[in-house]
């Protein structure tokens, strides 16, 4: 039985728009110009290319189901409980290997003990401290102390090569078409991308798409039978908690976004046009909610958040709802704390365009406020909405760990970087150290900020009318001109 | 100047009773004060005595905003928004969970925030505009583009990874610095070392790149061009001309801070385990003590207003040409 969480719904409708935004974007030249800036850059586009590895790993985990119940024997299910309480992706049908090859404990990447020793009791009947052999990982080695290593290496080449042919494969699909759109041999369409002679920074792209696939093809090619991160405290697989992650993380840098858009847009641009009594009040707004330091005022809204939600308990068929109910008003709440920038935002530039020609004409035309907010002030007011949103997103991110290692942010049982964090902290004082779980959710979400930081760059470098056309001279130049 | 001032304080007045009515509606509208002590007394078995008793002591068992028991003035001043809203204005905060004042808390823990944070803040400045102003020096050159790389890199990492990673490496590998733990008198310096040096690392990247980018665009204006038309030497415009220029965005961003370092940082102390009002705040989220979370509220945005009022102050110091009415 498939099912949509709310987040899921507002992840779909965040797509739609996306999509008729491409579609609306794509018939117009002046619009278009901006957006072949933005894939002229070539650290744009590799970070892009690296955002939509972490997008297809989110929308796979954005598609979710209950499993059907195994009808149990002279036990008659009806056609509503028939379903487990349990709700799962795509993601987790893909990677159920990983969810369900839990181990007791700690062990380390690639390992083929448990990383603590237990007391076993041997065939003759002695006890020993021995670091007993993992359930999962490694379980086909017969000797793992002489097969391991060769193992291990012969996976590893093997996702290697899988790699660099899924990978020649798709550039010579991508040289191909090139070829053919310009009508030029595929030798002279491969050096052309390759020198970085066209528009669009295909040659970013294609080496992004290679060095991602030579790091995932023995991932994968080792995920099978080894737990390629280590397993966490309870034994969960840290790859597998890492990719679960990522939704959540995308969900709180978009959804949040998406959810003050509205009112962002709408007040700041009321604000700066209407003026009089509507812009007081909204100013009175955003000043009162600005002068709330941000993580209190989300510490305030969040605690009562989970009064709400702990008081109805009937709300929510299952945990998975319920966990997905407080990441939306999450996502909700940061966006209350965080609209008020690109208001201010708005409003002062509103304010720039309301005496210029084009805005005095409509109103002599007789165009009513409203028509003139909307077609007129609108359109023009645009690039600093993307670029808020785009620049908002890897904040965002950033905050979600803290929030939840503060204890105010997911529920305990999303999986997130942050939950990751905070149930991790602690292991770096154990002796011996434990870093992989720590590691891995430190780099991924390195990772995903550093790309959308490059990303949200080269779009502000493409969009911002600031920065149109201003060349910095080194200062050895500067003082000889 | 002064006529100016007390004009901006009594505009401060309105946004603290919106702030106030804001946290009143959060705290104790939402949800009322039986939801709260059902979550605090647990959620299934309790008993409405239990919340009874619970609310009595600390005073929530009070209508809202209007008691229709109470004679006279009481009907305003015998209710909850009264005596844990309004009493917040002449600075008193009533009592935490534990049944200590919070008044007086709050002026213990400011010692060792400010302790952490006016370091922070000033080495912070101080490191930050130099790297800026040796980018914009080297602009357009590899060390500039490298900088910036390398500021990128540093803002994409989590303030936790800094914490976490240098605690660990600094206290528990090389044993420079206690690992956590807090001191009196000059003894402090052992404990906050380690703390100071964290989050100055952890804030360079943004805000080195931000000022950067001030500076470049102060480089681009023609009085720049002037001013080396004359001959001055490179360094000679960078701080005589692009520095002073550059105060007024520096200090719109730097200025609304300065009082808002008494609130301490809420990460830092709290992995260092040094008891200022950051660690406060926390223990008091984790613990959902909400008569604590309410006040550091208020006291948070009278100090952002405060921070306010200096920035516009702050501008007439370093331009001239600003004068306030």
């Amino acid at each position: 039985m498939s099912i949509i969480l709310w987040t899921d719904a507002l992840v779909f409708v965040l797509i739609a728009c996306a999509l008729a935004a491409a579609r609306y974007v794509s018939r117009r030249e002046y619009l278009l110009s901006s957006w072949r800036r933005v894939g002229e850059s070539r650290a744009g586009m590799a970070a892009l290319t690296v955002l939509s590895a972490f997008i297809l790993v989110g929308l796979l985990d954005s598609l979710h189901y209950r499993p059907r119940l195994e009808a149990v024997a002279g036990k008659s299910t009806n056609a509503a409980n028939g379903y487990s309480t349990e709700v799962r992706s795509a993601l987790d049908m893909l990677l159920m290997p990983l969810k369900s090859g839990t181990e007791k404990t700690y062990s380390a990447p690639l390992a083929t003990h448990l990383y603590a020793r237990e007391t076993v009791e041997l065939p003759d009947g002695t006890q020993a401290r021995v670091f007993p052999r993992l359930k999962h990982g490694g379980a086909h080695l017969k000797a793992p102390a002489e097969d391991w290593l060769r193992d291990v290496v012969a996976k590893t080449l093997l996702g290697l090569a899988l790699a660099v042919l899924a990978g020649l494969t798709f550039t010579g699909i991508a040289v191909q078409a090139a070829a053919r759109h310009w009508n030029v041999p595929w030798r002279t369409a491969r050096g052309r991308i390759w020198r970085g002679e066209t528009r669009f920074a295909w040659n970013a792209v294609l080496v992004t798409t290679a060095a991602l696939l030579l790091i995932a093809g023995p991932v994968v090619a080792l995920a099978g039978s080894y737990h390629v991160f280590g397993t966490d405290k309870v034994g969960q697989d840290v790859l597998y908690l890492t990719l679960k992650s990522i939704r959540t993380g995308l969900v709180i840098g978009t959804i949040t976004t998406l959810a003050m858009l509205p009112f962002a847009v709408a007040l700041g641009i009321a604000a700066g046009y209407l003026g009089g009594w509507v812009d007081d009040v909204i100013q009175y707004l955003y000043t009162t909610l600005n002068s709330i330091p941000g993580v209190l005022l989300i510490a305030a809204a969040v605690l009562m958040m989970q009064v709400v939600i702990d008081t109805h308990p009937d709300w929510f068929a299952t945990a998975a709802q319920r966990a997905d109910a407080r990441l939306l008003a999450l996502c909700l709440i940061l966006g209350v704390t965080s609209w008020t920038g690109l208001c201010r935002l708005l409003r002062a530039e509103t304010l720039k365009l309301r005496e210029l020609e084009y805005v005095q004409a409509a109103q002599a035309f007789g165009a009513s406020a409203a028509r003139i907010m909307g077609r007129h002030i609108l359109p023009n007011v645009m690039h600093i909405v993307l670029i808020s949103v785009v620049m908002d997103f890897s904040g965002l991110v950033l905050a979600e760990a803290v929030l939840s290692y503060i204890g105010i942010g997911v529920d305990p049982s999303t999986i997130s970087f942050g939950t990751m964090i905070n149930t991790a902290r602690l292991e770096l004082a154990r002796e011996p150290v434990v870093w992989w779980s720590l590691v891995a959710a430190f780099v991924f979400m390195f990772i995903l900020v550093l790309a959308a930081n490059l990303f949200s760059d080269a779009v502000r470098d493409a969009f911002d009318p600031r920065l149109a056309g201003r060349q910095v001279v080194p200062a050895t130049q500067g003082q000889a001109t | 100047m002064i006529a100016y001032i007390i004009r901006r304080l009594l505009y401060a007045i309105p946004i603290l009773v919106g702030v106030n009515l804001l946290t009143f509606a959060l705290f104790f509208v939402v949800n009322t004060p039986d939801d709260m002590a059902r979550m605090q007394l647990g959620i299934k078995r309790v008993t409405p005595e239990a919340i009874q008793k619970w609310k009595v002591e600390r005073g929530y068992d009070k209508p809202l905003v209007y008691n229709t028991g109470a004679e006279g003035v009481g009907k305003i001043t015998r209710t909850i928004f009264y005596e844990k809203s309004v009493k917040l204005f002449v600075l008193d905060f009533g009592r935490a969970d534990d049944g200590r004042d919070i008044g007086h808390e709050i002026r213990t823990r400011m010692g060792p925030s400010l302790a952490i944070a006016v370091p922070v803040f000033l080495l912070g400045l101080f490191v930050t505009v130099t790297f800026a102003l040796l980018l914009a020096f080297f602009r357009a050159t590899y060390l500039d583009f490298w900088g910036v790389v390398a500021c990128v890199a540093l803002m994409s990492i989590s303030s936790l990874f800094y914490i976490i990673g240098g605690q660990y490496l600094v206290s528990k590998v090389w044993h420079l610095v206690p690992i956590s733990g807090y001191a009196g008198g000059l003894d402090a310096a052992r404990f906050l070392i380690l703390p100071v040096m964290i989050s100055m690392v952890a804030g360079i990247g943004s805000s080195t790149r931000w000022y950067r980018t001030i500076f470049l665009e102060e480089i681009g204006k023609d009085y720049v061009r002037t001013a080396r038309a004359k001959g001055l030497s490179e360094l000679a415009v960078l701080f005589h001309h692009v520095l002073k220029n550059a105060m007024i965005p520096i200090l719109t961003g730097v200025v609304v801070v300065i009082p808002l370092l008494f609130m301490g940082s809420l990460l830092v102390e709290s992995f260092f385990g040094i008891p200022g009002l950051g660690s406060y705040t926390i223990d008091a989220i984790n613990a959902q003590d909400f008569a604590v979370v309410r006040s550091m509220v208020f006291i948070g945005s009278v100090l952002y207003i405060i921070g306010l009022l200096l920035t516009d102050l702050s501008y007439t110091l370093v331009d001239p040409r600003v004068r306030l009415q």
